[in-house]
């Protein structure tokens, strides 16, 4: 055996996998990963101390830039944390356009983040290019409905900021059409090609106990094999009135990571398609019109939590009776998710570690905010 | 398996942890307006722990009643008290609400035992709040800044932190 030395090296700041500024202090005896460190805070601003600093609906387009590929569901999370906080009732079309719009997100950033993940395993732009043409399809409807394709803004305290267009239905029936095939087309690309398949299967595995331990939310936590999901553990919103599957896998490795996000997708067609169908009963508005959205809540605290696309995202809110809140906190599914990193990729190569993480799917300004 | 209610939950903590559970005070969040309407202090049900059995009720509640997923640790300043509020919250694997655990240390010696050794999943919460708010978390085994740089003095997060000016920045000029 040849003695070898241990070296350390630095992965990022600037590395096209990390997707944002991210730092890896990474330690290899000659290719194998004998420890890693992530390292970030390169795009911290204080996003908590900034909202303290401002009114509860001036946070609303600032949940925005957090996840900015699901503006959507922050906007959810956190209105949900000011109702609960002020007592706000939602009507029931209100949930259901909210349900939608939560389920839209998540389709698109699963295609989004196995997109970039295939990528990062050197399949260069063309399963990406996929992910994003249906992306654009789903950011048209946003378009529409809320007249923002990213930071779309939609929620208010009690509803949404506006009722659906009236061709929002129709194209929304013709984008689950087409949807299926494009989620069959993209499981095809991995796991009809050899190549990829080496690269994920049995890479990165973080067994089950330890994901639990490790507090990991969403599809690394389901990849685990924990059929954990806050739309099925603690039902919110509408979602205890759909009929759908939690999947998950039995390894734990990319490849099952991969396969939950898949499936989920499936998943949220499946809930689209009740969501189409129960939406002309549901009762009331698009808003409660008694809630107003200057509010001052009353002296307490509340937390509220969905099943962001990423995994567990929450909020947690301290009122002191004023306009503003006295605390804000956000519990970011991409943050908690990453610390298991060192653990999931001790004992593989450094071409590893890139897949890893991109099977995790991290938004840089969901981590540092 | 049926779950305890919260009520049933803390007798259970009580007998099994004597001495561990605090009576809640009620909490003035901000300084009363000298008019207008009158906001009232902050009242919790929650459960209130030591902060030095803080380790062992989290311990428990996983180990004894299956609460296995650590989902947030928030901090609370609140400045008029003198104290910092951390917020444990912990979720059943197999579903359900949440089991919140409070505890209040001085905001002049803001001490916890750390929780990462027994559940690593606390890791970055407890770095984040040492980060924000300099809560020094005994035992941590990296207890570094996690958003700032090294150098950076002061917790920003604090109630008291100059919210303008540059006095962090170059302040040799």
């Amino acid at each position: 055996m040849l003695k070898t030395e241990e070296l350390q090296i630095n992965i990022g700041p600037q590395h096209p996998s990390t997707h944002g500024v991210f730092r890896m202090l990474v330690t290899v005896d000659g290719e194998t990963i004998v420890d890693l460190k992530p390292v970030f805070g390169y795009l911290h601003r204080n996003h908590e101390q900034l909202a303290e600093q401002n009114t509860y609906l001036q946070n609303m387009p600032y949940t925005d830039r957090l996840d900015y590929f699901n503006s959507m569901a922050n906007n959810h999370a956190y209105a949900m944390a000011v109702e609960k906080l002020a007592g706000i009732e939602v009507p029931e079309r209100a949930e259901y356009i909210r349900v939608l719009m939560v389920e839209l997100t998540r389709i698109l950033n699963h295609a989004g983040a196995l997109g970039f993940m295939i990528n990062d395993m050197g399949m260069w732009q063309t399963q990406l290019a996929f992910g994003m043409r249906e992306r654009e399809k789903i950011l048209d409807l946003f378009e529409s409905a809320s007249g923002a394709r990213l930071m779309c803004n939609y929620f208010r305290f009690g509803g949404v900021a506006r009722d659906l267009p009236d061709n929002f239905i129709p194209r929304l029936k013709e984008l689950l059409t087409a949807l299926p095939a494009f989620v069959d087309e993209l499981e095809r690309l991995l796991r009809e090609n050899e190549i990829l398949m080496q690269r994920a299967e049995g890479i990165g595995i973080l067994p089950k106990e330890l994901a639990l331990s490790y507090s990991v939310t969403g599809p690394v936590l389901r990849g685990s094999g924990i059929p954990y999901d806050v739309r099925k553990a603690e039902p919110y919103s509408v979602y205890d009135r759909f009929d759908f599957d939690v999947p998950v896998g039995s390894v734990g490795d990319v490849y099952d990571r991969f396969l939950v996000r898949i499936e989920e997708m499936r998943q949220s067609c499946r809930i689209l398609e009740q969501v189409i169908e129960q939406l002309p009963d549901a009762k009331g508005g698009h808003i409660n019109p008694k809630a107003r959205q200057s509010i001052r809540p009353p002296v307490g605290d509340a937390y509220a939590r969905i099943e962001s696309p990423k995994g567990e995202l929450g909020f947690y809110l301290v009122s002191d009776g004023s306009q503003k809140p006295y605390r804000y906190k956000v519990r970011s599914p991409s943050f908690i998710n990453l610390t298991p990193l060192g653990d999931m990729c001790r004992g593989y190569k450094v071409a590893d570690v890139v897949v890893i993480l991109g099977s995790i799917d991290i938004v840089m300004g969901e981590v540092d905010r | 398996m049926a779950r305890l209610s919260p009520a049933e939950l803390r007798q259970q903590m009580e007998r099994d942890l004597p001495g561990a559970l605090v009576e809640a005070a009620p909490l003035r969040v901000s300084q009363p307006p000298a008019h207008g309407p009158q906001p009232g202090p902050l009242v919790t049900d929650d459960i209130l722990v030591a902060p030095a059995r803080i380790v062992e009720a989290a311990l428990y509640l996983r180990d004894t009643h299956g609460y296995a997923y650590l989902s947030d640790i928030a901090v609370v300043d609140y400045l008029i008290e003198g104290l910092f509020e951390l917020v444990y919250r912990f979720y059943h694997p197999e579903g359900g609400g949440a089991v919140v655990l409070k505890t209040r240390v001085p905001r002049d010696e803001p001490r916890v035992p750390s929780l990462t050794p027994h559940w690593p999943g606390a890791n970055f919460h407890e770095r984040e709040a040492l980060d924000l708010y300099g809560i020094i978390f005994d035992g941590h085994p990296y207890p570094r800044r996690i958003y700032m740089w090294d150098e950076f003095e002061g917790w920003p997060m604090r109630k008291d932190f100059p919210k303008q000016g540059d006095k962090y920045i170059g302040e040799e000029e």
